[in-house]
């Protein structure tokens, strides 16, 4: 098998047993990124001198599970001196002086940084086309996009640029291009990574987590990047246990609730019926589906578009020129101002800029952000009393596989429905997975998502595994 | 007609933490610009806020000091608005859960002693600076003070003249400095005070236009600011203008306030929630430990002084209004000091000697044991008064006792009777003209007779023998 191919643990094994070294491995990727990136467009930054570098410095008698495995870092994540963009003009040339915790994390462990993938500007986006540099192409069909706002990330796993990769998700952004490019993403519980050094867009809504091409990957990755931060206020005290132990248990008695609300009119048929063929596989493996209902879900984009608009017109208020990022001069302060965010950001960060500062305005408080904080509330009601009777929910991650480059461009609300079955867990702040589970007539990857408990990743892995396990979606791969 | 003024204060409290309010870097004054900044407090993208527990420990230290209620539970806030040196385009406040609400100040104005209502302690960041300095038209921003944690205390309109507006800050100064959790700095601006004014007439219970004054960073200019934007209020309303809800800055210079901005006054700072901290909870056990470890406040040492030591009023406000103050006080009284001798000579020579080389009591070489050990000589005649405030200074500049410095420079007071009464005469009999003027009914020539004899005897001739002497001998 070519090099390239190889997820972590396979990486891991290969190194271990002298099969192939970092370095070796890092080549074969860079000259993979070399011969297919002109097309993907996954990758913002490269820096092969750096990798290759990082690669020979692997120590051999590391014992850490990542100790010279490259791995993509979606371009939002703060990596100290290699240039972070979050794909927006506003943030060009901006170097951070410092490492997120998360990739220090992953530094500790000795893994290499391949590159730093694209996104939709400041993770705003469901397809990747709002990134200021590049359109990302999906590598099942380079005519559609790769879904977003983590499109790099999930593309550059897809077309095997990378071992792995981490993207951020704040309203289904690992899941959904997770779904699209028919590979594993997971959003972990709200807490459960540190969001230091993660460009914020909702605060309250952002998570960073794997994109890898199996679910033992995920877990591996996970392990690696979760844990309270004392540098997080946001990130929780609670014990991180060893995510790899919980796969590979059988799923025997385990109750799936299978929520009505997201199984609608309007939904792609060839979505539906994979997803409920992938239930019946879960049935025929010992789980039990039991039909539930989210009462709440129908407000959950609403809602989400009130909170994290709110949050992202706050957190992007730095951006004003003074201190770092491009700055266009003006004829006096509030000029320069308005010269250089009219610059700097794109059409959909202004329009949800402008949102959010409508929804927080004085007279609108109340009913908007108020409003939809109170949503929030009941949805996340609906999960905990789903979960007092079930274990996990499987829903389609999705409504529609990957759509065409410029087909929703045009209507924004079009777009924001791409997110109708990821944002509810955003909100109440569980975990959940998509692994794929089928394909299209059109050879459309489609994903299945697994929501869990609070902090109940293990679960949601262990399920996700055992799908995995019993079918072979996660084997196909694009030509390329 | 007759006219009322209706003020409330806001005062901003840099706090005395070692570390700003959400990073390690240190909050000290006056380092060169940008020195003191980091990635959080620069507002670098991606970076997050830590709270620091000592900055919400004193702001409830405060709030327990000022008789407010704690709240179990409260929570920050963005207040959004754009400035150079507010880097993250919104600051991190309290807004609709402030650390504490409803306390009280009492404040005594010529000898009428009122109670001030608190609204509210909330806890926030302070901004940076912008500096318009040096060549060119550019502007400078240094983030030094931006992220320093900075206590907001807002009274209740219950402020009746600027006399009151001067004691309340005052009384808050002390305060906040006796409790350690303020320098009170009013210069270097750790302490700054806004007032809300506005008047009616006597006896209307609806409150007037308001306006905002600023820049007022002294007690004089809180007066002084004061006193002419009402008089400019009820101006207005006699001439039958309206005043206009404004903000209004205080110029020192020319002693009058002026409109700083009424275009943008209608600021909408989108206050919500700050996601990225948790809400703070303040469980009664904490409270318990913060009032454990409270010193004794002011008001509670200036009652306790004058019933134990039975200070006069006045004489107790003297020395409660620093915490190092009344503690040298008791101090000495301690050691065995009268009272009401000890306050006379911090009041006098030690303030003077003080405020001459512009220092403070704290770390002064004169201790109150030295002054007791003084006195005590004073006592026993050993040195005269006029001999003790050169022994007094001596202490001071040197820190060594007095019985040392008497017996080094022979201060020791003549009170030898045979050997005084040699010198008057000696002096008697050289001046006969000044002698018999004085026997005609001049009498204020004692004191140059006594001033001859203390110049002979280089001040140590005890002054009750001179007199006694001298009286004998002239009126005999």
């Amino acid at each position: 098998m070519e090099l390239y191919r190889l997820g972590i643990a396979e990486a891991r094994a290969a190194i271990d047993k002298g099969e192939t070294s970092p370095m070796e491995l890092t080549a074969a990727l860079y000259k993979r990124i070399e011969s297919l990136d002109d097309t993907i467009r996954s990758f913002v930054t490269l820096d092969k001198g750096n990798a290759m570098l990082r690669a020979e410095q692997t120590r051999p008698d590391s014992r850490h599970q990542l100790a010279g495995i490259p791995l993509a870092v979606k371009d939002n994540i703060c990596t100290e001196g290699v240039r972070t963009t979050c794909s927006s003009k506003i943030l060009e040339n901006f170097v951070p002086p410092y490492e997120s915790t998360v990739t220090k994390n992953l530094k500790e462990q000795g893994y290499v940084l391949i590159g730093k993938t694209n996104l939709d500007e400041f993770a705003m986006g469901s397809s990747t086309e709002n990134s200021a540099f590049a359109t990302t192409r999906n590598s099942w069909d380079i005519t559609r996009v790769p879904g977003g706002s983590s499109g790099g990330s999930a593309a550059a796993v897809a077309a095997d640029m990378c071992i792995a990769a981490l993207g951020s998700d704040t309203g289904g952004s690992i899941r959904q291009p997770a779904s699209f490019c028919g590979v594993v993403g997971l959003k972990p519980t709200y807490g459960r990574v540190s969001r230091y050094g993660l460009v914020a867009f909702a605060s309250s809504l952002d998570q960073i987590g794997p994109i890898t091409k199996n679910v033992q990957d995920s877990a591996i990755l996970l392990n690696a990047i979760s844990g309270h931060d004392p540098f997080d206020s946001t990130s929780a005290d609670v014990a991180v246990p060893d995510f790899t132990s919980a796969i590979g248990k059988d799923i025997k008695g385990l109750k799936l609730g299978v929520p009505k609300e997201y199984f609608i009119e309007g939904m792609d048929k060839e979505v539906e019926e994979a997803v409920k063929q992938a239930i019946r596989k879960l049935e025929s493996l010992g789980a039990v589906p039991v039909p539930i209902s989210l009462p709440h879900t129908e407000y959950a984009v609403a809602a989400y578009y009130i909170l994290a608009t709110s949050e992202a017109s706050s957190n992007l208020a730095r951006y004003d020129g003074v201190k770092y990022g491009l700055r266009v001069e003006g004829k006096d302060l509030l000029d320069m101002y308005m010269n250089t965010r009219e610059a700097g950001f794109g059409p959909e960060v202004k329009r949800r800029i402008i949102l959010g500062t409508y929804a927080l305005s004085s007279g609108y408080y109340d009913a908007y952000y108020k409003k939809a904080q109170q949503v929030r509330t009941l949805i996340k009601r609906d999960f905990e009393k789903a979960f007092e009777t079930v274990d996990a929910i499987v829903t389609p991650t999705a409504p529609n596989p990957a759509f065409k480059i410029g087909e929703k461009t045009d209507d924004p609300l079009q777009m924001y429905l791409a997110d109708i079955f990821t944002i509810s867990v955003n909100l109440a702040g569980v975990p959940g997975i998509s692994v794929p589970c089928g394909f299209t007539s059109q050879n459309l990857p489609v994903g299945l998502q697994i929501i869990g408990r609070h902090f109940d990743e293990e679960a949601v892995l262990k399920i996700a595994y055992a799908y995995e396990q019993a079918t072979e979606w996660h084997m196909r791969r694009p030509e390329f | 007609m007759q006219y009322e003024a209706v003020i409330g204060l806001e005062i901003h409290a840099q706090l005395l933490t070692e570390s700003k309010m959400f990073c390690g870097c240190p909050t000290k004054f006056g380092s060169e610009p940008n020195t003191q900044t980091c990635p959080v407090c620069i507002g670098m993208p991606g970076v997050l806020p830590v709270m620091n527990r000592k900055a919400i420990e004193y702001v409830i230290r405060t709030g327990i000091a000022l008789n407010c209620g704690i709240a179990p539970h409260s929570r920050f806030a963005r207040k959004n608005y754009f400035y150079p040196d507010l880097p993250k385009g919104y600051q991190i406040s309290q807004y609709e859960l402030p650390l504490c609400e409803r306390g009280f100040v009492e404040i005594t104005v010529s000898g009428d002693t009122r109670r001030i209502g608190l609204t509210r302690i909330h806890l926030e960041e302070d901004a940076g600076k912008n500096i318009h300095e040096g060549a060119g038209n550019e502007s400078f921003v240094d983030l030094n003070r931006a992220g320093t944690p900075l206590m907001e205390i807002v009274s209740e309109p219950d402020i009746r003249s600027p006399q009151e507006a001067a004691e309340f800050v005052k009384k808050l100064r002390t305060v906040v400095r006796y409790i350690g959790v303020c320098d009170g700095n009013m210069e270097e601006g750790s302490l700054r005070c806004d007032a809300n004014v506005s008047v009616r007439p006597a006896g209307q219970t609806e409150l007037g236009t308001k306006t905002e004054i600023k820049n007022m960073n002294s007690f004089r200019f809180i007066e002084k600011a004061l006193d002419y934007e009402i008089r400019r209020q009820i101006k207005m309303l006699k001439e039958g203008d309206r005043v206009i809800q404004e903000t209004r800055l205080w110029d020192p210079n020319r002693g009058v306030t002026e409109s700083m901005r009424s275009k943008e006054e209608a600021h909408d700072y989108r206050y919500f929630p700050d996601p990225d901290l948790m809400p703070v909870e303040v469980e009664q056990s904490w409270i318990d430990e913060i009032t454990a470890g409270m010193v004794e406040l002011p008001d509670v040492t200036r009652h306790r002084f004058i019933e134990k030591y039975s200070l006069s009023g006045d004489d107790a406000d003297f020395i409660v209004s620093e915490r190092v103050t009344a503690a040298w006080f008791e101090e000495a009284v301690n050691h065995g000091g009268d009272p009401k001798n000890v306050i006379n000579w911090i009041k006098g020579d030690l303030m003077k000697l003080l405020n001459e080389d512009n220092r403070q009591i704290e770390g002064c070489l004169l201790t109150p044991r030295h002054l007791v050990g003084m006195l005590g000589l004073l006592d026993k005649g050993t040195i005269s008064g006029k001999i003790a405030k050169t022994v007094f200074e001596e202490m001071y500049k040197t820190g060594k006792d007095a019985e040392a410095i008497v017996k080094e420079k022979g201060l020791v007071q003549m009170s030898d009777e045979t050997g005084i009464e040699a010198i008057v005469d000696e002096v008697l009999s050289k001046s006969p003209q000044e002698v018999e003027r004085f026997r005609a009914g001049d009498a204020k020539l004692m004191g140059f007779f006594v001033g001859q004899i203390m110049k002979l005897t280089k001040g140590k001739a005890n002054p009750k023998i001179v007199n006694e002497l001298l009286k004998k001998k002239l009126l005999g």
